[in-house]
């Protein structure tokens, strides 16, 4: 419990900022956290909770697992990466072969999500293939 | 003279009569309204009264919440009807928090998708063992959380944090 103790604000957070499915659980003195984020923009505020609870995250007592759950098939997916463009890829997995690539700040379109790390895309230029779901962020 | 003054006398009367009426209704009103408010929850709740007829309109959350206005309104002297059409909303869903065992991949799983959450981030190695990710290298304090949230989502038992931030 005393992980939870600690983690409270974030907890709490989530729940006021509606992210659905939360669980929690405290496991061999680690606390999961997971769930769906109603947006970018909430899991970015939970990140950010987080580094203050935990600055730089060094602690490694939390995992935090709650990504932006309404992105839907079909629907239109901004490209969130550093700065570079991001891959499209012929399988899940970097160690597939690249097909394409969608620029930075790109809007594209999710056609199906192949499993939490990879969906299954196509960008502007028509071409379909799998980029990293971490660099995808949903576009309402 | 006469015959033009009769129905400008009974404009008169039937002016007066109405205006006897109109400040009983405002008052039935405003002693509803202030008795409303010391009630919990009937702060959405909106009273009309015509002719000593009250009708009870807008919003509360529980049935008991909607019995109590009307109970407050016939208990207000001059009330002759109380129509109530306060709207019971359905109650807002609690926020469920389940405390299931988390996801763990296992060794094979976590790697590969350890790897794929790294290979973006040219400082950084990742050793997966036993569930548990350690993270050393260099990076910018500005990338750590993206990288930590690909990390994350790739179901780690835990995450060893051992990176040089620049």
């Amino acid at each position: 419990m005393a992980l939870q103790d600690k983690y409270q604000q974030l907890i709490s957070q989530a729940t006021s900022a509606g992210v659905s499915n939360l669980n929690v659980k405290e496991q061999d003195n680690v606390l999961y956290i997971s769930g769906d984020a109603p947006s970018a923009d909430v899991k970015n505020q939970l990140w950010d909770t987080y580094n203050t609870i935990d600055p730089d995250f060094r602690a490694g007592d939390l995992v935090l697992d709650v990504n932006v759950g309404n992105a839907v098939d079909g629907g239109k997916v901004k490209v969130v990466t550093q700065q570079s463009n991001l891959n499209i890829r012929k399988g899940p997995g970097t160690d597939q072969p690249i097909v394409g690539k969608a620029a930075h700040g790109d809007t594209i379109t999710l056609l199906s999500k192949a499993n939490a790390q990879w969906w299954l895309v196509k960008d502007n230029d028509g071409e379909e293939g799998y980029a990293y779901a971490q660099y995808l962020e949903p576009v309402s | 003279m006469n015959i033009l003054k009769a129905p400008a006398l009974m404009a008169a009367v039937v002016t007066v009569g109405m205006v006897s009426c109109k400040p009983n209704d405002a008052k039935i009103k405003t002693e509803i309204e202030t008795k409303l408010k010391t009630e919990q929850g009937l702060s959405a709740v909106t009273v009309d009264v015509q002719k000593a007829a009250v009708t009870l309109a807008g919003t509360t959350d529980s049935d008991a919440a909607k019995a109590t206005a009307e109970t407050d309104a016939k208990g207000v002297k001059g009330v002759e009807s109380v129509a109530n059409n306060i709207t019971v909303n359905a109650p807002a869903p609690t926020p469920t928090i389940t405390t299931n065992a988390p996801t763990i991949n296992p060794d094979d799983a976590l790697t590969t998708a350890v790897k794929d959450a790294t290979k973006d981030f040219a400082g950084v190695k990742a050793d997966v063992k036993d569930g548990i990710v350690t993270l050393t290298g260099d990076i910018k304090r500005a990338d750590l959380p993206k990288l930590l949230q690909g990390i994350a989502a790739s179901k780690p038992k835990k995450v060893e944090n051992k990176l040089t931030i620049k």
